[in-house]
């Protein structure tokens, strides 16, 4: 695939490679500055991995004054940066470009803090998502964003793209549960934005930088929101003979004013997907599957669920499959959160995020399905019901050129019909290289404007993840 | 005094762009109920949404409703509230401190990011808001975020029209998510704790599994002659019969709590929402917020330097409401003093005009932040047209 373009790596830049890396050397211990070929290449993709460029040369400094130094000097030199955490975008965030240097954050994993009567924990960048959780676990707290993969992503990657997860319809996305960072800007300053307390005054910089996919400067430290996990949870399985039913089922629940810590939807292709590989119990029956989960005493869930299958039963449903145990609930998470993975072990594929308006479901679900057909192609589906944010996997064979193109090709048909239909390119991916020709679909050219403007403040060169985000022509700077 | 009062974005649009070229001051003006929030502003012209009414969308199966922006606030309750749904995050409403008349509108609870005594649990106003329409200081009309919840599409311009008080620009249209009413309210309360053991009490609170949505202490003398130590339960009424139980339990030591249910509990989380306490007073009125088991702490020591200052706390501790003489600084430089070690932020809502033009009602920010500040303000309102001074001098 070699759709998406890149910018033409600065010829100037590469010439000076050599000085450029002895400027670095100064900066940072030897060990923190990575310049072999050999040593480059883990960095030349992420998780987009259709597309790589290798870097001018990888920084993965220990401390927030080492960022600060490497950024200062990359400016004064006017080489581009590109922020990474652990290199898990499906979007292409972390994807570097030849006259770039990565500026890593995967050396600084310290846990700094942990405060239970407020809740909080400050922790370093590269810290793992399950691993914020894994240190407050045992006292009985969870960090709550939870994408899939948690267990490799890092705190600041989670913060560079706004992720999601499973359970946000109930807990919110990042934004909603990171309370302070400390961020380095480009020309070295270190801030800090928030803290252990709620509401910053002045401009909501911190709902900025979440989701401003390392455009705005390199998050080095953040504090986090943890709460206390719920006395028991329990996710139960739904088999629909329709998705129509299941979408509907799902709108009945809200409508009772039900809200489930997880509803998550998945077609029949991925429930043969994902039972495949998970051997989770799903049953194999059904259109539609909805792994619901609630939570509380057992007396509680007890209650919740018999008013979600009420609803069910009013909506068809065929089969309801409690789990019985901790291991079969865990089975039946295992199943979804490996969707992706489970899917790469039958083909490649490339995995679309938009989001729409759940009363579009029953529509979008048969367009999709046509215009995937249309290409010649598969596609499973598996998605966050509850918050309508889609995640379409559209299968092909990556060494045949023509259908790498196809599978591209429909992917962006698949965007533009959710945008169509009121919802947008992506619920918690990120735009990166993948959506960022795309971004001319949802917005107009004075809302792009506006946005760049906005970025222009941080950044006035575009030195900081410039590929990234926004159509390569028509920039515009403060 | 110029009022435009425009009914459609072309409109609005036009009224901005009339204005650019000789950059005349605009005040943004909703239903006028909160116009005492941030420093005072001078402008020849006033730009109101009173114009820009009406319920534009609302899928109670998606949880999201929106409205333009001079919408009032209490029709958007009303609205939610026929089909089992609310606002997640409790707006106050200022008009019982300002002592002010009107009626609150939508657009200003966006731009002001109005937040009440829910926003511990369920986030601030700026949690909900998922899209706006705006016509920046160029004329032109922008808009960010959508109607879906989950939307990482481009930069979240949502997040900085929320609480900018009107400075980057006239809000026309707003989407929120909103949330199920609970099925049931129910208020514990303790009696005669000092301050210190009920934000700690609240703090064991929130960190149980057992989701209190509001947490507050009110100290003797403000809601009677005795410590009131608060938390609100909310959700299915079985749920609360056994969550009620538990944190009698849990929270043994500070004695049997009252149960409180009804029109009283309901009054009084109006009055902690609405600061009411301290309506009709000429105090200065300060909101600090910091990390809560840091509320008593500042509490005291801006007793000991600011006499007569009394304080009741929300947020589990997290959000201290300060009552302070409103003379010279209104206890300015004490305050921040106090905070000083302890992190967190002070925001003076109630001075007369003097007081607040001469210091500073927002937190001051660090120079690179002020830089960013004033970049971000240039971006959207290169003229400096919108409510100029309103959050800092020269913004």
């Amino acid at each position: 695939m070699s759709a998406i373009a890149f910018p033409v790596p600065d010829a100037g830049i590469l010439a000076r490679r050599e000085s450029i890396i002895a400027g670095l050397a100064r900066l940072v211990p030897p060990q923190a500055l990575i310049t072999s070929d050999d040593e480059r290449r883990p960095y030349e993709t992420d998780a987009l991995t259709a597309y790589r460029r290798m870097p001018l040369a990888v920084v993965l400094p220990s401390t927030t004054q080492e960022v600060a130094a490497v950024l200062r000097y990359c400016r004064e030199e006017g080489v581009p940066v590109v922020p990474r955490g652990s290199g898990t975008s499906l979007a292409g965030g972390a994807i570097p470009q030849e006259d770039a240097v990565v500026i890593g954050v995967s050396k600084m994993n310290r846990i700094l803090e942990i405060d239970y009567a407020n809740r909080v924990a400050r922790v370093e960048a590269g810290v793992t998502n399950l691993a914020v959780t894994g240190a407050v676990s045992a006292e009985g707290f969870f960090y709550a964003p939870d994408p899939s993969s948690q267990l490799a992503c890092s705190i600041g990657g989670n913060i560079g793209m706004n992720s999601g997860g499973a359970h946000c319809l109930k807990y919110g996305v990042t934004t909603n549960n990171v309370l302070g960072v400390t961020m380095v800007m480009l020309d070295g300053s270190i801030v800090e934005i928030g803290g252990a307390h709620l509401d910053s005054p002045g401009y909501d910089l911190l709902g900025l930088i979440n989701g401003s996919e390392g455009q705005l400067g390199i998050i080095t430290e953040a504090t986090v929101r943890i709460l206390r996990t719920a006395e028991g949870a329990r996710p139960v399985l739904f088999g629909f003979p329709t998705s129509e039913q299941a979408g509907a089922a799902v709108a009945a629940i809200i409508g009772a004013g039900i809200i489930p810590v997880a509803m998550e939807f998945m077609d029949k292709p991925a429930i043969e997907i994902c039972e495949a590989f998970a051997k989770a119990g799903y049953p194999m029956d059904v259109e539609a599957l909805l792994i619901i989960e609630v939570e509380g005493s057992d007396d509680e869930m007890d209650a919740q669920l018999a008013r979600i299958v009420a609803i069910a039963r009013e909506h068809g449903v065929s089969t309801v499959k409690e789990s019985k145990s901790a291991m079969e609930a865990a089975a039946i998470w295992k199943g979804r959160k490996s969707a992706f993975g489970a899917t790469g072990r039958i083909a490649d594929y490339i995995c679309m995020d938009g989001t729409i308006p759940t009363g579009q479901l029953p529509y979008v679900l048969k367009r999709m399905d046509e215009i995937v057909k249309g290409y010649g192609l598969r596609v499973a589906n598996v998605f966050h019901a509850g918050d309508g944010n889609l995640h379409p996997l559209i299968l092909y064979n990556c060494n045949d050129p023509v259908e790498a193109q196809k599978a591209e090709d429909a992917g962006m048909d698949i965007l533009k019909l959710c945008v169509e239909v009121g919802g947008c390119l992506t619920g918690e991916h990120g735009v990166g290289i993948e959506k960022r020709d795309l971004m001319t679909f949802q917005f107009n050219p004075e809302d792009l404007a506006q946005q760049m403007r906005v970025r222009a403040v941080f950044d006035e060169r575009w030195l900081l993840n410039p590929a990234k985000v926004f159509p390569l022509e028509g920039r515009v700077a403060a | 005094m110029i009022v435009h009062t425009p009914t459609t974005e072309a409109q609005a649009c036009a009224v901005v762009k009339s204005v650019v070229d000789s950059a005349t001051p605009l005040t943004l003006r909703g239903g006028g109920t909160r116009a005492g929030l941030g420093r005072p502003a001078q402008a020849a012209s006033t730009l109101s949404s009173a114009g820009l009414t009406g319920i534009t969308l609302y899928e109670p199966a998606e949880m999201v409703i929106a409205a333009r922006a001079g919408t009032p606030l209490a029709l958007v309750q009303e609205t939610l509230a026929e089909r089992g749904q609310m606002l997640p995050f409790e707006p106050m409403d200022h008009r019982a401190l300002y002592g002010s008349e009107g009626e609150p509108t939508i657009g200003a609870v966006a731009a002001c990011n109005i937040s009440g005594p829910r926003r511990i649990n369920a986030g601030a106003a700026r949690d909900s808001l998922i899209g706006v329409r705006l016509v920046n200081g160029r004329g032109e009309m922008i808009k960010s975020g959508g109607r879906v919840m989950k939307n990482v599409t481009g930069l979240d311009l949502v997040k900085l029209l929320s609480g900018s008080h009107g400075t980057l620009g006239f809000l026309t249209e707003v989407t929120f998510r909103v949330l199920p009413r609970p099925e049931r309210l129910v208020t514990l309360q303790w009696s005669g704790l000092s301050d210190s053991d009920g934000v700690t009490l609240l703090s064991k609170a929130l960190g149980s599994p057992f989701e209190p949505m509001a947490a507050a202490h009110l100290p003797a003398g403000l809601a009677g002659d005795t410590a009131r130590t608060l938390l609100r339960l909310e959700n299915f009424s079985d749920s609360i019969e056994y969550r009620g139980s538990e944190f009698a339990l849990l929270l043994g030591e500070y004695g049997v709590p009252e149960r409180l249910e009804g029109t009283t509990p309901t009054e009084l989380w109006r009055d902690i929402r609405d600061a009411a306490f301290f309506a009709g007073s000429d105090e200065a009125v300060w909101r600090l917020s910091l990390a809560p088991t840091s509320g008593p702490k500042a509490a005291a020591a801006i007793a000991r330097m600011v006499p007569g200052a009394r304080c009741f706390y929300d947020w589990g501790g997290g959000l201290v409401w300060l009552a302070v003489p409103a003379d010279n600084d209104a206890g300015a430089a004490a305050i921040r003093a106090a905070l000083k070690p302890l992190g967190g932020h002070a925001t003076l809502v109630r001075a007369p005009d003097a007081v607040r033009a001469a210091v500073d009602v927002f937190q001051p920010l660090a120079e690179p932040l002020m830089r960013v500040t004033a970049g971000i303000k240039k971006s959207f309102d290169p003229a400096g047209i919108f409510e100029p001074g309103r959050i800092y001098a020269g913004i």
